[in-house]
């Protein structure tokens, strides 16, 4: 894909000049000068940026002006760490997945087999559900580091379709088709007990995602990190650079299904109930779609389609219930077909002028 | 100083029938300026794809510093002192310079699986990042998204990045293909101002970078190594002459 594009240079003007220190080509002593402004740079890229503030500022103060429609931000909210555990493979590592929702299952039947046997409390049932999931992640990672997308997106179809089966089969554990019931949750912490407008649930399943979302933030952010991006702009480059590709997509996609668990957990918890539905085709369809929408890479892409996603189809099925899929995959087709760039071109111009008020400095 | 760095013994690759490397013999000494050159189809980057993992060798050896490195992964030939650059760019096209060559110092350092860490943690390797990054011309770049690169910064980033991981040796892949004159004489100074140090195997079409630059030459032609010696004496081996003749003047 490298062509020979003889585009000019960037210009110097596009480095934020720190100060007055202009950079001087022609001085002997030169490396400071790129080595403070290398240090600028990563500080400026790793700083919060106020558009996240303000995210999550919204997002914990949506119960105080949203108190009807708890339920539907829960809902959101864990959609948002599901999506945000696709984006950790699809958008740093590269690798595509039709089959995340075998680990969201996976961790819903582990949170909910927790709590009818084991403990009450959400915390505890929330860490099984992510080590089980991560279990399964392991295992099936390894599956998933030869071969080319259309692999991979059959591979993964095809564990999540054994999951499926399996849950279906193994009734004594899983209720087949009828699904866990019964599940009783402890309060959270032992404090915050789950209420019916789904206010506790809400909160709890925003607290996980924040926290889980720091710890993507920073990993992501991280040399590791780097190297995932590495190994999806270029294997052959990566693995020149002494990267060890097969381990960190093993560690990725662990860790990414640890995320799906959690996301599981949430939803096991929070509704307290488990069924099939859980493991079906179509959360990890839609889970694509969602990141489709939010665009991949940048972390905050699944929990902003997630918004986005849920709204829609909250709207679009209140006042079409029969047709609302119609309208699902009608935005689906006009937004790969070129929508989406010109959402994200509105979003860049915006951006630009937003930086313009504020004299001049980068969004 | 004259002791091999890099050796091949034998080496062999078949492709189904044909015979990519026809039983190469080759030793790179330390600190060498060595060009291994040859017309279209010799065989020199399936050769290069062997040295570096990308490819197994059917027969033979490889050895670096000694050690038989012929069964181990490119990755850890880079670790072990062996980087190379490509002759049809291999960037990271959605990062920039800078995160390009933090990558590199990372894993040299061995930070690759240090997932709580920050990108600027040790101040050393963003000093030595900006350091490269002046050293390949590349500071007046070093934020821009690689892929908006102009083609010649390009292939000096593909270099710089080969030289962060402080190779022992480094293989350059026609550095010189497809830059502009503009840029040209850029990538030539920061090829010649490689430290000494570094052993350095060139392979290229371009007659003219070969002689400037090599003091040791080796041709290889349908595979085979018909030639190897001081630049002079490959200019007048009537083989070698023939080779280009037979092939048409392909430099």
């Amino acid at each position: 894909m490298s062509m020979a594009r003889p585009t000019a240079s960037l210009p110097a003007a596009n480095l934020p000049v720190a100060g007055t220190a202009a950079p001087a080509a022609t001085t002997a002593a030169p490396a400071p000068d790129t080595t403070s402004l290398a240090g600028t740079l990563l500080r400026r890229r790793r700083a919060w940026k106020p558009v996240e503030l303000l995210f999550w500022g919204v997002a914990i103060l949506a119960p105080l002006m949203l108190p009807r429609s708890m339920l539907l931000m829960n809902e959101i909210a864990i959609l948002g760490l599901f999506a945000l555990s696709l984006d950790l493979i699809l958008g740093y590592a590269g690798i595509v997945s039709l089959g995340h929702a075998a680990f969201l299952g996976v961790g819903a039947y582990a949170a909910g087999l927790f709590a009818l046997n084991v403990s009450t409390d959400p915390l505890a049932g929330l860490v099984a559900a992510m080590l089980a999931a991560s279990v399964l992640g392991l295992l099936s990672s390894f599956l998933v580091l030869r071969g080319s997308d259309l692999t991979r997106l059959m591979v993964t179809l095809g564990v999540a379709l054994l999951v499926f089966e399996a849950a279906n089969s193994w009734r004594s554990l899983t209720g087949g088709a009828d699904g866990l019931q019964g599940i009783t949750i402890g309060p959270v912490l032992g404090l915050f007990d789950f209420d019916l407008q789904g206010r506790t649930a809400y909160l709890y399943s925003l607290a996980v995602l924040f926290l889980l979302f720091l710890a993507a933030r920073r990993m992501m952010g991280s040399p590791f990190g780097l190297s995932l991006r590495a190994l999806r702009d270029n294997r052959l480059r990566a693995s020149a650079s002494g990267v060890g590709v097969n381990e960190r997509l093993v560690l990725v996609y662990t860790l990414a299904a640890a995320y799906a668990g959690a996301a599981g957990g949430l939803l096991a918890q929070t509704t307290q109930f488990v069924s099939l539905d859980v493991l079906e085709f179509h959360r990890s369809a839609d889970l694509m779609l969602v990141l489709i929408i939010g665009g991949t890479g940048w972390l905050y892409g699944g929990l902003v389609g997630a918004v986005l996603f849920e709204l829609f189809q909250d709207v679009v099925s209140a006042a079409t219930p029969q047709y609302w899929q119609f309208w699902v995959g009608l935005l689906l087709v006009v937004f790969v077909s070129g929508g989406r760039e010109a959402v994200h071109k509105a979003g860049a111009a915006l951006r630009r002028r937003i930086a313009a008020l504020f004299g001049g400095r980068r969004a | 100083m004259s002791t091999p760095v890099l050796e091949t013994i034998g080496l062999v690759k078949r492709f189904g029938g044909l015979l990519a490397t026809d039983h190469v013999s080759f030793t790179l000494r330390r600190g060498a300026r060595h060009a291994l050159i040859g017309p279209n189809g010799a065989g020199k980057t399936t050769f290069v794809n062997q040295l570096t993992g990308v490819l197994t060798p059917t027969e033979g050896q490889i050895r670096l510093e000694g050690e038989d490195i012929t069964h181990r992964r490119p990755e850890a030939r880079v670790r072990l002192g062996m980087s190379r650059t490509f002759q049809i760019n291999q960037l990271f096209r959605t990062m920039t310079p800078l995160e390009m060559l933090l990558l590199v110092l990372g894993e040299r350092e061995g930070r690759g699986l240090h997932f709580w860490s920050r990108l600027d943690a040790r101040a050393d390797l963003v000093r030595e990042a900006a350091t490269i990054a002046e050293r390949f011309r590349l500071d007046d770049v070093i934020d821009a998204t690689i892929a908006t690169l102009s083609y010649g910064k390009q292939r000096q980033l593909e270099i710089a990045a080969a030289f962060a991981a402080r190779p022992k040796v480094l293989l350059l892949d026609e550095p010189a293909a497809g830059v502009p004159e503009a840029e040209r004489q850029d990538l030539l100074d920061t090829v010649a101002e490689l430290p000494e140090d570094v052993s350095v195997l060139l392979i290229e079409h371009d007659m003219d970078l070969v002689f400037r630059f090599a003091t040791r030459i080796t041709v290889l032609v349908n595979g085979a190594v018909i030639a190897d010696g001081e630049p002079a004496a490959i200019a007048a081996d009537p083989a070698v002459r023939a080779a280009y003749l037979g092939e048409g003047k392909d430099a």
